[in-house]
Parts: structure tokens; sequence; C-alpha cells
């Protein structure tokens, strides 16, 4: 089932919901409230959620989406579901090892890396 | 607008544009996007542009939601200086501020997984240096052209 977003795109596909950003910059405090909404009920859609989160359209974010992408790891994990992160770009990838959100998260080179390290169901 | 820099910054007195808008995130983008245009105009960086845009959106976003806490009624007093060699910004809030050296290492393992903390600890790695006033209401981000695009986290790292 697709929730309609304006700030996601969201694909299901071998069992893994694919989402790409469709905003730039993951930076407005509205908008990241609305982007974290929209996957949390992605993630209680279902127990066990597979989900990859796709950076390739982003090119700025700000603590605040780092403090949304946090949350939504907990949440995924107590559903005993997978977070995968892939295509962020240098400069982002920057933040998350400054901020040592790296050693949180799983993060991917491309998407297609990340797909085949889920576990299979 | 002639201003005395924190005597910590060894700027001296500086002449700076002023702009103060209104305490919401919305009237906090004006200031951003005069600064930014700024500093494609003086030849930055993508790098350096992306760590000021970075540190100005934390300064914003602590100023209006942490110092203002959020009322309408109060006001964020941004000023800046670019030159081709340097970029000086300050945000003010009118909060009672706070102490900055009280907010604990968003990075130390316990704190990994906590939501917030970030904002400060990304503004001092991006910034040659990051001061506040007396009583924590006014941040002052300097950053030099010479230097790496994220100086601080380059210190920290050397420091342990």
């Amino acid at each position: 089932m697709e929730q309609p977003s304006s700030h996601l795109k969201i694909r299901h596909a071998d069992g893994v919901a694919q989402v790409e950003f469709a905003d730039r910059k993951i930076l407005e405090e509205l908008s990241i409230q609305e982007i974290g909404d929209e996957l949390d009920r992605l993630v209680e859609s279902s127990a066990g959620v597979r989900l990859l989160l796709n950076f390739r359209n982003v090119d700025h974010l700000s603590s605040a989406a780092l403090g949304m992408l946090v949350t939504l790891n907990k949440k995924v994990k107590e559903r005993n579901g997978e977070l995968r992160l892939s295509d962020i770009n240098r400069q982002i990838f920057e933040v998350f090892k400054i901020t040592k959100l790296n050693r949180l998260f799983e993060i991917h080179d491309t998407a297609e890396q990340a797909l085949a390290g889920f576990s299979r169901r | 607008m002639i201003v005395h820099a924190p005597p910590q910054l060894r700027l001296g007195s500086l002449d700076m544009a002023e702009l103060v808008v209104p305490n919401d995130l919305r009237s906090a983008k004006a200031p951003e996007s005069l600064i930014l245009g700024e500093l494609e105009r003086n030849g930055y960086d993508g790098d350096c542009i992306f760590g000021l845009k970075l540190a100005l959106e934390e300064a914003m976003t602590n100023a209006v939601k942490h110092g203002n806490r959020g009322d309408p009624a109060k006001h964020i007093t941004v000023r800046y200086r670019i030159t081709p060699d340097q970029v000086v910004i300050m945000v003010a809030d009118e909060g009672t501020g706070f102490a900055p050296e009280c907010v604990p290492d968003p990075t130390s393992d316990e704190n990994l997984e906590r939501p917030n903390g970030r904002g400060i600890m990304l503004m001092q790695c991006y910034m040659s240096r990051v001061c506040y006033n007396a009583c924590g209401n006014e941040v002052w981000l300097v950053k030099d052209r010479t230097d790496p695009p994220n100086p601080g986290w380059e210190s920290r790292l050397t420091e342990g």
C-alpha cells in the first residue's frame, strides 16, 4: 500500500520499502516532521519492515533531520525491522562521520548493495 | 554598523550588516539566503558553503526554538561580514541564554541514540571558531577561507 506524500517517493519491491526523498534539502523543521510521520506510518504498517532510505537526491540536511533518522532507527529496531541508508553524497556522509552516526546506521554506497544485504524472507 | 566582536575572537571592531527577523523558521530563511548569495559572490567553494549553510541553519534553529522558545513576539538579530578571506556571522536571540559547555557530547556512546544535541557540535566542526557571549544568547561563527571545510572536526580528531 502506498501512502501519498509530497516529501517521499515510496516503492515496494521484494519485501523492501524503498524510499527516496523528493526534497533536495532535509532542513526545515516542518518538512522533517512530516517526513518522520510518513516514515513512522511505513514502519508501523507491518512488523519487521525492511526499509531502504536512498539519499541520492539529497544535498543538504540538518541536525534535526539526523534526530528524525535516529528516532526512526529506534522504532524500526523495536519492531524487529531493518533500516539501511544508501547513496549518501560525500558532504552528507561527512556529517554522519562527524556525528559518529555512521556507526549507528547501516550505510551502503548504492541501493543495489543495500538491497542485496537484506535478510531473505 | 560597527560592532565589537567578542575579545576571544581577536577581530576587534567590525563593520557588519544587520538584519532583524521575526522569531519563526520561515522568516529565518531571509538572512540565510542573503548570506549564501554573498558567499557565492565572494567565490567560496561548495564545501565551504555547505559547512556555513549547515552552521547557520543550526544557529538559526537554536535561536528560534531554544533561545526564543518559539515565542512569535520575539526576534532574531543576525549580523554578518563577508569578505573574500573570512566570514563572520553573529546570531542573537532574546532568550535568557544557556551554558554551551553543559551540552553533553552527542558522539559519546551513551548519547549516540539521542535525537537532539548535535547542532552545536556541528557548528563547532564546520567553523574555524565559534563563541558565545557571557549569557549564551548570542553565537558568533567565524570561518577563515584558508581553513579546510571542517577545521573543528579535524582538531577534535587530533585531540583524541
